[in-house]
């Protein structure tokens, strides 16, 4: 028997869009939807939050188990065999790029985005405040990117902010985790001073990651094994929208070979 | 046989009427159990961290710390014992991460090439990223991996009236986001 009337609780709903309602409640709650439009929506809603959660995420599952989550070596190596694997990664890279990576190697990965972010906002904060040096070589210097590139390592150019009244006053060398680091500074003609901050990078790549500390704050994202850290005033959206269009204007760049820098950074250094 | 087929057989007897040759077959199967779990526990780790690489440090973590306890295991659902070490694990972590300044992948949205079907799965990872941690376990347990309302109340150490709160304001914080109420701002107590 079907009681029409019997009040339905919002749990029994959940439970209905979870299928996890006893069979004998189902008509009750049908015939409550049936006359409850707002109730019907919400589980309509509730229906197509779950869905598209599947839909994002259920593919994980079906990806092939990387070999790191192999059993036996997990039993073998347990936590030594990641050490053993940053080993090689740092032995790897050392070939490349002898002695930038001293303490990268070593750096655990969930903490890596902090600890470059960190960096990177120590140096703004350290520079912004800097009323007679804030920079080392000023922009109008044909060097200060060949010098920059050649040491951090890599073509580094400095975007172009000028849609942010943001005028570029020049760069600096800084010691970084993983090497040297260049700190370029941008001021408006209000005095407001933001800092683009670039060095190497244990991570291939991450998308955008805000991190607001005090007043000022940081947008991070790393590609091609090089870091980015854009960071200024803590004013979210304008400090978005700055790093984006670094972003994009750095994901323009045309590859070139860090080496053909090599002689202008001798010349400049 | 596949070892899912153990575990489910093992839960539908019940802790207290598992036979010897249950237990024999279970101990047999721990190992197999976990294996087959791993493509699920990193699907919950990835919805749960929203980033890839932090995710599978996580699964791997969770392994590794499952497989130095297995004598703590005591039967039951393998994959619920799992769902509990990770969902630890990750309280644990966002616990450190907390006291070092704070961290959220923003939209990636506005770079052009991120538009097209996938639009429509960031908007529920950024959905899911403004919730409250045990509002995000709670809903992803129930409506990716399944598990049933007690299941989450043991894996999340709470009453399942807990848990239908959560759920219940995980599920109304989404809807509110979507609608464009955003940002969800978190309650700070």
């Amino acid at each position: 028997m079907i009681d029409r009337d019997s009040p339905v609780t919002s749990d029994e709903l959940h439970a209905y869009v979870d299928g996890m309602l006893p069979s004998d409640r189902r008509p009750a709650v049908e015939a409550w939807l049936a006359t409850h439009p707002d109730d019907a929506a919400h589980v309509a809603q509730w229906r197509a939050q779950a869905e598209a959660i599947r839909a994002h995420y259920g593919m994980v599952a079906e990806e092939p188990t990387p070999e790191r989550f192999n059993l036996d070596r997990l039993t073998a190596g347990g936590r030594r065999w990641r050490a053993i694997a940053a080993a090689a990664v740092a032995a790897a890279l050392i070939g490349c790029v002898v002695g930038w990576l001293a303490h990268g190697a070593s750096a655990n990965a969930p903490s890596a985005f902090e600890q470059f972010t960190a960096e990177a906002l120590n140096a703004h904060k350290l520079y912004v405040t800097e009323v007679r040096h804030p920079i080392e070589v000023q922009a109008g210097e044909a060097h200060l990117l060949p010098w920059l590139s050649g040491r951090v390592g890599t073509t580094l150019r400095a975007p172009d902010l000028q849609s942010y009244s943001l005028k570029l006053l020049g760069g600096r060398l800084l010691p970084g985790l993983n090497g040297p680091a260049a700190l370029f500074m941008y001021e408006t003609p209000a005095g407001e001073r933001y800092t683009f901050y670039c060095a190497r990078s244990n991570t291939a790549r991450t998308a955008l990651r805000y991190n607001a500390a005090g007043d000022a704050a940081a947008v991070l994202w790393v590609e091609s094994d090089i870091g980015y850290v854009v960071s200024g005033p803590a004013e979210r959206n304008r400090l978005l929208d700055i790093a984006q269009t670094a972003y994009q204007q750095m994901e323009a760049r045309v590859p070139t070979r860090a080496t053909e820098n090599l002689p202008n950074a001798r010349r400049g250094s | 046989m596949r070892p899912d087929n153990v575990f489910v057989l093992v839960t539908r007897a019940g802790h207290n009427t598992l036979t010897t040759t249950r237990v024999e077959r279970l101990v047999g199967g721990f190992r197999q159990g976990v294996e087959a779990s791993v493509p699920a526990l990193r699907r919950y780790a990835r919805a749960l961290t929203r980033d890839a690489e932090l995710a599978d440090d996580l699964v791997q973590d969770t392994l590794v710390r499952a497989l130095r306890s297995e004598h703590l295991f005591h039967g039951g659902d393998i994959r619920s014992w799992l769902y509990t070490i990770l969902t630890n694990l990750n309280r644990n972590r966002l616990r450190a991460l907390a006291r070092r300044p704070t961290m959220m992948a923003i939209d990636e949205n506005d770079a052009p090439d991120m538009a097209g079907p996938e639009a429509g799965g960031r908007d529920i990872e950024r959905a899911l990223g403004a919730l409250v941690e045990d509002q995000r376990t709670a809903l992803l347990l129930v409506v990716l991996e399944g598990l049933t309302y007690r299941e989450v109340a043991e894996v999340q150490g709470v009453p399942i009236g807990t848990v239908m709160s959560r759920l219940s304001r995980a599920r109304m914080q989404i809807k509110d986001y979507l609608d464009g109420k955003r940002p969800a701002l978190r309650r700070v107590k």
